[in-house]
C-alpha cells in the first residue's frame, strides 16, 4: 500500500522498522482482545453457576444506535485513510474530524445506554454479577474508544504537508487499524450480550 | 529484588525454625511487626506473600525473559536494535516503578499484602478482613498492574522483533534455541497476562465499589456483608489461566539459555534441535489447558478434574523430551565445566527432581491429600524456583562478557554454584517428607499442632541450610560487581560459540555491528563437526569456506550446491554417502 521504493540501505531498515511497528499493533490488538475474552469466559462460567444469575434483562435500544454510529465512523475512517494515500490533506482532515465526532457521539450514546439500564434497575452494584458484567464490558470498551480518539486527534494535528508523506500515511494506517478493531470489538461485545440476554 | 525476596524468606524461615525464641534485633528493624523480637502472624503472611510475588514475577519473569530477551534477541538475530526501542524503555520504567510501589508497601502502617501471592478473594477483597488486605493490597494491585503493562509492552516488542528483524539468512529454523524459547515465552505472556488484568479489574470493583463478582455469604465479626451471589472460584479460574502459563513463562527462557550453554560447553550440536523446538511449542500450547490442576479441591466436577489431569500429565511428554535431549547432548561431549555450564547442569538436575513430583501432584486423587502441603512447596521450588534460578545464573555467567566486556571470576563462580546447588536440595528435599506427612504450607506456628511439632527439628535444619545457601549468594554478588570493574578483559568470543552475538565487538556500540550486519549461512550448533579444523563453526561462515566438513544434509536438497560439493569431494578423494541425487 505504501508507495515508496526503498533505494538505500537505511531506507530499507526504516521500512522494516515500520513493518515491525505495524506488526506490533496487531499483537497489541490480540492482547486487548484477550482481556475481553477473559471477561466473556468469566461471564459464561459465572452465569452458568446458578439459575439466579444471567442477564435477565433486555438490552436498551440505544445500543443499536451506538452500533450504527460506530460502523459509520469506521467507514469515514477508511475514507480518511484513502485520502491520506492520495495525499489529499483537505479531505483527510475533514473525514478524520467526522470520525472523531462520531466517536464522541458513540461515547455519549453508551453513556445514555447505561443511564437507561440503571434507571430500569440493572445497576452496577448488583448481587447478580452477570448484570455488573454489562458495565464492565461497556466501560472497558469506552476507555479504549477514548484512547483511540486521542490517537485520532494526534493523527489529525500531525498532518503536515511539508513532512515526508510516508509518516502521515503510516500514522493513519495504524490509527485506522486500531479504530476498525474497536468497531469490531464492540460488535462482538454487543452480539455476545444479545446472545445471552 | 531477588536478594530482597531471599532475605524475606530467611526472615520467615527463622520464625519457622525457632518459634519460641526471641530475636530482639528483629524488633529494632521491624518495630511492631516483630514485637518482643518475634515475627507476628500477620507479618509472617506478608513475608510469604511478598516473597512469592517478587520471586515469581519480579525476579523470574522480569529477570529471565525481560533482561535476556532485550539482550539476546537483537544480538543473536542480527538486528541493530529491538523493533521499538521506545517500547523497550517504556517497559523498563514501568517495571522500575512497579518495583518501587511493591517495596513501598513495607512502609505503610497496615503492612504489605498478605493474602498469598495468588491473592484469592474474599481475603484479598475485604480490607477489613486482615491488616494486609488494606493499603498493602492496594499497593500490590497497583504494582502488579504496572508490572503487567511492562510485560505486555516488552512482549509485543520481542515478538515483533523476532518475526520482523532477523538478518539475512536467519530463517526460523536457524534461530538459536534461546530465541525460540524467548519468543514462545513472549507469546505465552501476551495471551495470559491480559487475563490477570481482567481478574484484577473485577477484584478492584469488589474491593472499592461494592460489586459482588467474587463475594457471597460473608460474615465478618458476626456482621453479614451485603454482597451476595459472587463466585470466588471465578477468580481462581481467571487467576490460574494466567498462573499456570506463568510457570512456563518462568521456565522456558531458562530452558532456552541452558540449551545454548550446554551445547557450547559440551562442544556438541544440541541433540534433537527440532524436537527441542517442538517440545517448547508443545509446552506453550499445553500450558493454557492445564490450569484446573491448581483447583482440584475446589469442588470441581470430577470429570473436569479428570480432563485437567490428562492434559497436565501430557506436559510430562515435552518436558521429558527436553530432559533426555539435554542428557544426550552431554553424553560423551567434551565437557568444559565453566560456572555457566555447572548451573546449566544444575537446571537439568532440578528439572528432573522437581518434575517427577509434578507427576504426583498432577493426579487429582493424590492431589487431594497433597494439596497445600509442603509437598507442593518442595515441588514448585525445585522445578520452577531452583531450576529457573539456575538457568538465570547460568545466563548471567555465560553472557557476562557480552554485557560488561569482562569475565567473571571462575573460582567464586564454583563456590557460588556448590552453595546454591547443595543448599537448594538441603532446603527443599526434606519438605517432600513434611508434605507427605500432611504438614500444611503457610502455617505460622508449628508448636500449636502436636503432629507438626516433630518436624521442628527439620525446620531448624532447613533454616540453617537456607541461611548458608543465602550466604553463598554473597559470592555471586561480590563477583558480579567486582568483575564489572576489575574482571579480566574478555575476548570477542570467550566461549568459542557459534551464535551471532559473539561476532560483535567487545566495546558496545550503537547498532551492535560497526559495518554491515552479518549474514547467516548455517544453524547455530555446528560444534565438533568432523573434518573441520576447529571445533566450532560460527553461523556467519558460509559452506563454501568449510568444504572439508560439509555434510549432504547441510544443503537442504540444493542440487547445485550438492554438485559443487561432490566435485570437490572427488577432487580430494573423499567419499560421502546419502546424497539426494
Amino acid at each position: 500500500m505504501i508507495m515508496v521504493h526503498p533505494n538505500s540501505e537505511s531506507d530499507k531498515e526504516y521500512m522494516s522498522r515500520l513493518k515491525a511497528k505495524k506488526f506490533s499493533m496487531y499483537v497489541f490488538l490480540v492482547v486487548t482482545f484477550m482481556i475481553f475474552a477473559a471477561w466473556s469466559s468469566g461471564f459464561i462460567v459465572y452465569s452458568a453457576g446458578s439459575p439466579d444469575r444471567g442477564l435477565k434483562t433486555l438490552l436498551p435500544t440505544t445500543f443499536i444506535y451506538s452500533t450504527l454510529v460506530i460502523v459509520i465512523s469506521s467507514l469515514f475512517m477508511h475514507l480518511a485513510y484513502k485520502a491520506s494515500l492520495a495525499a489529499n490533506f483537505m479531505k483527510q482532515r475533514l473525514y478524520l474530524i467526522v470520525t472523531i465526532a462520531l466517536g464522541c457521539a458513540f461515547l455519549v450514546l453508551q453513556y445514555l445506554a447505561w443511564m437507561h439500564l440503571a434507571t430500569s434497575g440493572v445497576v452496577f452494584i448488583n448481587n447478580n454479577a452477570s448484570q455488573s458484567f454489562i458495565y464492565v464490558f461497556v466501560w472497558a470498551h469506552q476507555l479504549h474508544i477514548l484512547a483511540a480518539v486521542i490517537v485520532l486527534l494526534n493523527a489529525l494535528f500531525k498532518i503536515d504537508p511539508k513532512k515526508a508523506l510516508i509518516k502521515n500515511t503510516f500514522r493513519m494506517e495504524l490509527a485506522s487499524i486500531f479504530w476498525h478493531f474497536l468497531d469490531i470489538l464492540w460488535i462482538y461485545i454487543y452480539v455476545f450480550l444479545l446472545l445471552n440476554q | 529484588m531477588a536478594f530482597f525476596a531471599m532475605f524475606l524468606s530467611i526472615l520467615f524461615r527463622i520464625q519457622l525454625a525457632w518459634p519460641d525464641t526471641d530475636f530482639p534485633i528483629l524488633e529494632a528493624f521491624l518495630g511492631k511487626w516483630a514485637e518482643g523480637g518475634r515475627i507476628k502472624p500477620d507479618f509472617f503472611l506478608s513475608l510469604v506473600t511478598i516473597h512469592g510475588t517478587i520471586m515469581v514475577f519480579f525476579v523470574l519473569t522480569a529477570g529471565l525473559s525481560g533482561t535476556f530477551s532485550n539482550l539476546l534477541i537483537p544480538l543473536q538475530l542480527g538486528a541493530r536494535d529491538m523493533a521499538s526501542p521506545f517500547m523497550n524503555m517504556l517497559s523498563y520504567w514501568f517495571f522500575f516503578t512497579a518495583c518501587i510501589v511493591m517495596i513501598s508497601s513495607f512502609f505503610v502502617e497496615s503492612g504489605p499484602a498478605s493474602a498469598g501471592w495468588t491473592i484469592y478473594p474474599p481475603l484479598s477483597a475485604l480490607p477489613q478482613a486482615i491488616p494486609g488486605s488494606g493499603t498493602g493490597m492496594t499497593l500490590w494491585l497497583v504494582s502488579m498492574t504496572l508490572f503487567i503493562a511492562s510485560q505486555v509492552v516488552g512482549g509485543i516488542n520481542y515478538i515483533s522483533t523476532v518475526l520482523n528483524m532477523r538478518t539475512k539468512g536467519m530463517s526460523l529454523w536457524r534461530m538459536p534455541l534461546t530465541i525460540w524459547a524467548l519468543f514462545l515465552t513472549a507469546i505465552v505472556g501476551l495471551l495470559s497476562f491480559p487475563v490477570l488484568v481482567s481478574a484484577v479489574v473485577l477484584l478492584v470493583f469488589d474491593r472499592g465499589m461494592g460489586t459482588s463478582f467474587y463475594l457471597s455469604d460473608i460474615y465478618i465479626a458476626g456482621q453479614a456483608l451485603p454482597n451476595e451471589g459472587g463466585s470466588p472460584i471465578l477468580f481462581q479460574h481467571l487467576f490460574w489461566f494466567l498462573g499456570h502459563p506463568e510457570v512456563y513463562i518462568v521456565l522456558m527462557p531458562a530452558l532456552g539459555l541452558t540449551s545454548e550453554v550446554i551445547a557450547t560447553n559440551a562442544r556438541k550440536p544440541i541433540f534433537g534441535y527440532h524436537a527441542m523446538v517442538y517440545s517448547l511449542v508443545g509446552i506453550t500450547v499445553l500450558s493454557f489447558i492445564v490450569w484446573g490442576h491448581h483447583m482440584f479441591v475446589t469442588g470441581m466436577n470430577p470429570f473436569l478434574g479428570g480432563v485437567f489431569m490428562i492434559t497436565t500429565l501430557i506436559i510430562a511428554v515435552p518436558s521429558a523430551v527436553k530432559t533426555f535431549n539435554y542428557l544426550a547432548t552431554l553424553w560423551r561431549g567434551n565437557l568444559r565445566f565453566t560456572p555457566a555450564m555447572l548451573f546449566a547442569i544444575g537446571l537439568v538436575s532440578f528439572f528432573i527432581t522437581g518434575g517427577l513430583t509434578g507427576i504426583f501432584l498432577g493426579n487429582s486423587a493424590l492431589d487431594i491429600s497433597l494439596h497445600d502441603t509442603y509437598f507442593v512447596v518442595a515441588h514448585f521450588h525445585l522445578v520452577m524456583g531452583s531450576a529457573s534460578i539456575c538457568g538465570m545464573l547460568c545466563g548471567v555467567y555465560h553472557w557476562f562478557p557480552k554485557m560488561f566486556g569482562r569475565m567473571m571470576d571462575d573460582k567464586l563462580g564454583y563456590l557460588h554454584f556448590w552453595f546454591t546447588f547443595v543448599g537448594a536440595y538441603l532446603v527443599f528435599f526434606p519438605m517432600h517428607f513434611m508434605g507427605i506427612d500432611g504438614v500444611p504450607r503457610r502455617y505460622y506456628s508449628f508448636t500449636s499442632f502436636p503432629f507438626m511439632q516433630e518436624w521442628l527439628s527439620v525446620n531448624v535444619f532447613v533454616t540453617w541450610a537456607a541461611i548458608i545457601a543465602g550466604l553463598g549468594q554473597v559470592a555471586f554478588l561480590f563477583n558480579f560487581f567486582y568483575s564489572i570493574f576489575f574482571g579480566k578483559k574478555a575476548t570477542q568470543n570467550p566461549w568459542q560459540a557459534n551464535t551471532l552475538e559473539w561476532t560483535t565487538p567487545v566495546e558496545h556500540l550503537h547498532g551492535n555491528w560497526p559495518g554491515e550486519i552479518p549474514t547467516v549461512y548455517r544453524w547455530p550448533y555446528d560444534y565438533s563437526k568432523p573434518g573441520h579444523d576447529t571445533d566450532f563453526i560460527p553461523q556467519t561462515v558460509p559452506f563454501s569456506a568449510t568444504m572439508s566438513s560439509n555434510l549432504p544434509h547441510d544443503f537442504d536438497g540444493d542440487t547445485t550446491a550438492e554438485k559443487i560439493q561432490r566435485d570437490w569431494d572427488k577432487e580430494h578423494g573423499i567419499e560421502r554417502s546419502e546424497y539426494s541425487h
